[in-house]
């Protein structure tokens, strides 16, 4: 936070320093109940053209991260902590008007429920244009036309007629598909989605991860997907991260996630995802208990009261200590947990894969 | 549109037709007997027979709503009094007062205009202090002015009409001597000038605004919470707009959608008289005509006091649907 912000946003290229990294964030939240810790350090680096999946459950601390990022905390109680490096400026500690200039110009978001993140009083168009002309100087006809040709790009019927419409008389895939119109509106380099699918069907989920990705080709956009869903991360991201409570426990490349997890909770996760080619008498297993109260964390490791391979740790105690997140391998591929990574490795290959 | 309003403005002619067969069956179940007070202090039976006949109270109820009913629809009214001496009563006729003889239709359009102005300021501060407040209110929530200013609601809301009146006229009156005593009791602005017209309007409009003002504040307040948690508030916040346009394009729009129905029914009713009010400011307007005309038992004036707020409330709704569907794109009016 001591870094001054008054870098401009242009002046990093070619610095070889990464496009987004995100050192040791932490989001809290003071309450009556107690200090509420929803992130917890969070690092990771995303460059220009890339896409970041970062998965967790419900109250993991994935949507609390991507609003820290775009300064949607500063003016609440949250006390947000560490750093935000965007393009060489930092974002902890830039001021309101400073990062406003940012959002929507330079950093974008799709929210997740298109129908209650737009307001239900404006016309769809014109909360297209106010997107592009809060940001450019230019009259509402350029605006409008720049709106009408987003809208066409993200495949929506009559562009020019249903600029008029009212979201509520879109359907949600294309209500979601005009949120996405109404992020690119301004060509923004990083892209946050928050869980941009989840209140979609599987056919129009397809449309739109795959809409996503035609547009990150062409305005070579950073993504950082936010998601419960493995499957969208498969398809979308090169990186993940995996969150459990307010703190990274695996991350790597998709691939090292998919088919070397080291982490018990992320081998729940990929456990839990319903599969059509199994079996009819198998049971979906789910992970045992519920996620931790963010107030009161538990002792050591957060995911110890619901980890079933306790008895495989040596020379630590889950209940002691918070295992560190360590390297892996050669790949950048980290993981928190005390069961040593031989014995991690031999636990995933005979116990989990055969099950998966 | 069109044949909604068409629909709407039929149902409020049965609504009406509903309200004064119920007034006027009501009337006559209480053991009041207008004759009585017509016929004054030298009563015998012999007057009271004659007023009776002129009056019709000698034939059937029935006949006796037919009658009322027929001033309201013909076109050209109906006559009134005994043989002989019969007069034409022009639509609308609400009849002839039992205690004055004086149309009743000439005593509302005359007290009329003292409670438009009464309703019709009191409105504009209350709807202006009340927003103003329950905004700042809402953007401050938990600070010192929130806090002030949910204390002075419910000191407004819980503060009677009749005493804040009274302690208003009494200060300011009275003791400072600030405003001049009245010297009428119904003051036309193009007749006194502003001036003495403000003079004559401020503290009446001020009692009646206090009560309102302070339930438009709370409202305002707790809509404009509610709305500023609205996931759309944070898309406008992430679009990049100024903290005023999100608060008053985004947030204040969506907020005020439910205050411009409660406002619509608030006026409307306010329009057919405000008795307390009117009352401590002896204001000739609706609200004392209507006390006058229950304390009098006297039918006609009645009727039509109760008749002519009526139209004022359902209209009122009438309007404030309409005013929704403009306002809120989701709303169809079917």
């Amino acid at each position: 936070m001591t870094e001054s912000v008054t870098t401009t946003a242009s002046t990093s290229a070619g610095t070889g320093k990464p496009f987004l990294e995100l050192k040791n964030l932490q989001v809290h939240f003071p309450t009556d109940d107690g200090l509420v810790k929803a992130v917890n350090g969070l690092s990771f680096t995303l460059e220009r053209g890339k896409t970041l999946g970062i998965v967790g459950e419900s109250g993991s601390g994935k949507s609390v991260s991507s609003l820290a990022i775009m300064g949607l905390h500063k003016g609440s109680r949250a006390k947000v902590g560490g750093e935000i490096w965007l393009d060489g400026a930092e974002l902890v500690g830039m001021s309101v008007p400073e990062i406003r200039r940012l959002r929507g110009q330079q950093v974008a978001m799709i929210f997740q429920d298109p129908l209650s993140a737009m307001h239900p009083f404006y016309r769809v168009g014109d909360q297209l244009v106010e997107a592009y002309r809060v940001h450019n100087e230019v009259p509402k006809s350029v605006a409008r036309k720049r709106a009408i040709d987003l809208l066409d790009r993200v495949g929506i019927p009559s562009p020019d007629k249903r600029f008029f419409d009212y979201p509520h008389q879109f359907s949600g895939g294309m209500r979601q598909r005009a949120m996405i119109a109404m992020a690119l509106m301004c060509d923004p380099q990083l892209l946050i989605a928050d869980e941009p699918t989840t209140a979609l069907d599987v056919t129009v989920q397809a449309q739109i991860l795959d809409l996503m990705m035609d547009l990150q080709k062409e305005f070579n956009s950073a993504i950082v997907i936010i998601t419960h869903d493995l499957g969208v991360v498969a398809q979308m991201a090169q990186d993940v991260v995996v969150m459990y409570g307010g703190r990274v426990v695996e991350a790597g490349p998709v691939r090292e996630i998919f088919y070397r997890p080291e982490m018990p909770y992320t081998w729940g996760l990929l456990g839990s995802i319903p599969r059509v080619n199994r079996g009819g008498d198998h049971r979906l297993k789910s992970i045992r208990g519920t996620p931790p109260s963010l107030i009161n964390l538990p002792k050591g490791c957060p995911f110890q009261p619901r980890c079933d391979y306790q008895q495989h740790v040596e020379g630590h105690s889950c209940t002691g200590e918070v295992p560190d997140l360590l390297q892996i391998g050669t790949e950048d591929h980290r993981v928190r947990c005390h069961i040593e990574t031989g014995q991690r490795k031999k636990l995933f290959t005979e116990q989990i894969k055969p099950n998966l | 549109m069109g044949r909604y309003l068409i629909r709407r403005l039929l149902q409020t002619v049965v609504i009406l037709w509903v309200i004064s067969a119920i007034t006027f069956f009501l009337f006559w179940i209480t053991p009041a007997n207008p004759a009585l007070l017509i016929c004054g202090k030298n009563c015998n039976t012999e007057t009271i027979a004659t007023v009776n006949a002129t009056f019709g109270f000698d034939d059937p109820l029935i006949v006796q709503y037919g009658t009322y009913m027929k001033g309201l629809v013909s076109p050209t009214g109906r006559d009134i009094g005994s043989e002989g001496s019969e007069r034409n009563c022009a639509w609308p006729c609400f009849g002839e007062s039992y205690q004055n003889g004086i149309p009743v239709w000439d005593s509302i359009s005359d007290a009329f205009p003292a409670t438009f102005w009464l309703a019709i300021g009191a409105a504009t501060i209350w709807l202006f202090f009340g927003v103003m407040l329950g905004l700042l209110a809402a953007l401050r929530k938990g600070k010192a002015l929130d806090k002030l200013s949910v204390g002075l609601a419910l000191f407004g809301v819980s503060f009677p009409t009749i005493v804040f009146g009274y302690l208003l006229l009494f200060l300011f009156i009275v003791k400072l001597k600030w405003i001049p005593f009245p010297d009428t009791a119904n003051a036309a602005l193009f007749e006194v000038g502003p001036v003495k017209w403000l003079q004559f309007y401020i503290l009446p409009w001020i009692t009646l605004a206090l009560v309102f003002a302070a339930l438009y504040t709370r409202l305002t307040r707790a809509n404009m919470i509610d709305t500023m948690n609205e996931d759309y508030i944070r898309t406008a916040r992430a679009k990049g707009l100024g903290e005023g346009t999100v608060i008053f394009k985004h947030g204040l729009r969506s907020a005020l959608t439910p205050i411009v129905t409660i406002f619509g029914l608030d006026l409307g009713g306010l329009l057919g008289g405000a008795v307390i009010t009117e009352q401590i400011f002896s204001i000739t307007g609706l609200g004392k005509f209507a006390i006058d005309s229950v304390l009098g038992n006297d039918l006609p004036a009645i009727m039509g006091v109760v008749l002519f707020a009526a139209i004022f409330i359902v209209l009122a709704n009438v309007v404030v649907d309409v005013l929704y569907a403009v306002i809120d794109p989701r709303v169809r009016l079917s």
